[in-house]
């Protein structure tokens, strides 16, 4: 039987977004910099989180500069305005943590330490790039660095994230994945399929449903019967959940750490929806993305969420950094975005070769198995 | 040579190799306690235990997913799909994931995996529970799709398959759990891209995976007995990597070739098979290249009709006399 619910059900956290439309409530937090995960960052840590999303920020604005100009292909989903979610989620990862996500895959990337040489060169479709020009803007990876992409199907990347806490769990590590997806993923059955699992298997696996209001041009009011929370979902699982802000990096951090931990040391899963916002579509090819919200509301969340200028804000309040040092970390990820945008333009394409290469572990290393058959069949 | 059904052959496989290398695991749908739908995997829970013989609820896209993530992370997931037909709801996760995500990382990734299961016709279950999708897994560069048709060819190429670092699509068949064949104790592997001749012959050859071979084997009989045809049967094993030498060289010597596929007619395997040799095989050939597969409507229920839906060995006769 369905039910109507009024309110969370257990969400240990107070601050929930309204998808669309209206203001934001202003509820009280906590002082979320008082947590544990928070009250012992040196203010070197904190200065690097500004400088990380700064990265993020100006890397795709350099991308979206090429983009128009036609000069970079394929789509082009911006992550800017949702940057605090995957800085924060990179902060927190111990070394024995995974972490996967969807198509919107650029901040994560950056954040876990991927080069913005590689990545930009990925945009433009270069052999020097991550995927040496394979994967495009959707698909980028960094195994060394916990990162198992960049998907493009929706909620694909879901039980890939449970296979991750899988063998995590299965090799003894005391690790956990972090599991992102969209507020349009949650619809796809296969992610019903994981909550599932993931308790039923006792999996150490964080799903992170990056709310930002909007799968596509689809408001959450008009994809989802539930439309308080998402994460709400997982009660229908035994899975527990949570919401937080995205848009306070301290409050990110806080929330999340805390279902980090517990899925690492207890193996429970945990689906965290965190509310965050797009400024512009989909993708950029999306010629609505002023149409299906209002300039109003985007300007809003500008102005007065923007998880960049409340991170600076807060750390000048802090007196952790001065405005000139802003500034100078802004001007050096500003410079670092061109020089990347230089690097990806003038790198040459992937070789013809290279179509056939990458495809077969066992025929890319020349093994008895990759000798014996044939592989391909173009002539 | 002890003398084993095609089920205990493959359960052999799963055996030695988990005694081998901790890193394999089964997982599927009743694989464990229930000791397999098909019986395959009976035993190996109790001897393994739970960690490396897993029941998974009904989620075949889930679980195919869960196997392609763990394989991502160095483990070796042998994933049962209580039939191939099942695989359909879990496409995603076959093609886009297993099948594309070492290309799309640039080569960083591979993902060693075994998917297995039973994909045939004939059994009298209807349309859904009868497909035989090797042609779409073969359609897909990453993946590899292997269809054995003996006990030793079972256990050698499933061996082989869970060694190897990329994804193998491995067909079993019903029909075929209860055969009998000789298989030596112990490991050993057969290489993916190998075909075998199982009947040499100089007249013909009939070239076919899976239990179609054995319908090629009793038609090969009535031809040599009844009709002085010595036909060659080519068994091909592996689809992708698929072993155009051995095909090419038998159609050089008998000059004639009948392709026999319980896979579908349009864009199935055999059409493949019929795109090489009229590429590579027009002048050895004495005689069009013809083909009998599986009629080209959905499964039939109705067990008159639907024998008639599959190639039996009297079909392949009328086929290759009409060649003559």
């Amino acid at each position: 039987m369905a039910r109507t619910l009024s309110q969370p059900l257990k969400s240990n956290k107070t601050t929930v977004k309204k998808a669309v439309g209206s203001a934001v409530p202003k509820v009280s937090a906590p002082d979320f910099s008082k947590s544990p995960f928070n009250v012992s960052l040196k203010p070197e840590e904190k200065i690097a989180f500004l400088r990380e999303m700064l990265r993020i920020r100006r890397f795709e604005q350099q991308a979206l500069k090429y983009y128009n100009q036609g000069i970079m292909g394929g789509f082009l989903h911006l992550y800017i305005g949702q940057e605090s979610v995957a800085v924060g989620t990179a902060s927190l990862m111990n070394g024995h943590d995974e972490i996967i996500t969807a198509y919107r895959d650029h901040g994560h990337a950056l954040a876990v330490g991927m080069g913005m040489n590689e990545c930009m060169a990925e945009l433009f479709g270069k052999g020097t790039g991550c995927s040496k020009g394979k994967g495009g803007s959707m698909h980028f990876f960094a195994p060394d660095k916990h990162y198992w992409g960049g998907h493009g199907i929706v909620a694909g990347q879901t039980p890939l994230g449970l296979g991750l806490a899988f063998a995590i769990k299965y090799k003894g590590i005391k690790g956990c994945a972090v599991a992102f997806l969209g507020d349009g993923a949650v619809n796809q059955g296969v992610f019903s399929e994981c909550l599932n699992m993931a308790a039923l298997m006792e999996l150490p696996v964080v799903f992170v449903i990056e709310n930002n209001g909007y799968s596509m041009g689809t408001s959450l009011e008009r994809s989802s019967a539930i439309r308080h929370s998402l994460a709400s979902r997982a009660e229908g699982f035994d899975v527990d959940w949570s919401l937080c802000s995205g848009f306070d990096l301290y409050e990110l951090r806080a929330s999340l750490g805390d279902v980090m931990d517990k899925a690492r040391t207890q193996c429970r899963p945990h689906v965290l929806e965190v509310s965050t916002y797009r400024y512009y579509g989909h993708s950029v090819a999306d010629a609505n993305a002023k149409k299906y919200r209002s300039p109003e509301e985007i300007e809003l969340y500008k102005t007065e969420h923007d998880p960049i200028t409340l991170w600076q804000n807060q750390l000048l309040a802090e007196k952790v950094i001065t405005q000139e040092e802003v500034d100078k970390i802004d001007a050096e990820a500003k410079a670092e975005a061109a020089s990347a945008a230089e690097f990806g333009i003038n790198s040459p394409w992937p070789s013809e070769e290279s179509i056939f290469e990458d495809i077969y572990h066992e025929v890319d290393h020349q093994t008895e198995s990759g000798r014996t058959g044939r592989h391909f069949f173009s002539e | 040579m002890p003398l084993i059904t095609y089920r205990q052959a493959l359960n052999d496989a799963f055996a030695e190799e988990l005694a081998r290398d901790e890193n394999v695991f089964l997982m599927g749908e009743e694989v464990a306690q229930y000791n397999g739908a098909y019986k395959v995997t009976e035993g190996l829970w109790e001897k393994f235990g739970s960690k490396r013989v897993i029941d998974t609820p009904i989620s075949e896209a889930a679980f195919l997913g869960m196997g392609v993530g763990a394989a991502m992370m160095g483990l070796r997931p042998v994933v049962e799909l209580m039939f191939w037909s099942f695989a359909y709801v879990g496409f995603d996760q076959i093609i886009n994931n297993a099948g594309c995500i070492r290309y799309m990382s640039g080569g960083l990734i591979n993902v060693p995996m075994v998917v297995r299961g039973p994909a045939n016709g004939g059994t009298n279950v209807g349309a859904t529970h009868s497909h035989t999708p090797e042609n779409f897994l073969a359609n897909t560069p990453g993946l590899k799709v292997v269809c054995p048709a003996t006990p030793y060819d079972a256990k050698g190429l499933m061996i082989s398959s869970i060694r190897d670092n990329d994804t193998v699509c491995f067909m079993e068949n019903t029909l075929l759990y209860g055969d009998l064949g000789e298989v030596p104790d112990g490991a050993y592997t057969i290489p993916l891209g190998v075909a075998e001749v199982k009947r040499e012959g100089i007249d013909v050859s009939l070239i076919a995976h899976g239990r179609a071979v054995l319908t090629c084997l009793a038609a090969a009989e009535i031809l040599a007995s009844e009709h002085g045809i010595e036909a060659e049967v080519v068994d091909l094993r592996s689809i992708r990597p698929l072993d155009e030498e051995t095909i090419l060289n038998s159609v050089a010597k008998t000059h004639r070739a009948v392709l026999v596929d319980e896979n579908k007619p349009f864009c199935g395997v055999s059409s493949q098979i019929a795109a090489l040799l009229a590429e590579h095989a027009f002048d050895d050939l004495d005689a069009p290249v013809l083909r009998v597969t599986a009629l080209d409507a959905p499964a039939i229920y109705s067990m008159p009709l639907e024998k008639l839906q599959l190639p039996d060995a009297q079909a392949v006769v009328a086929k290759v006399l009409s060649s003559f």
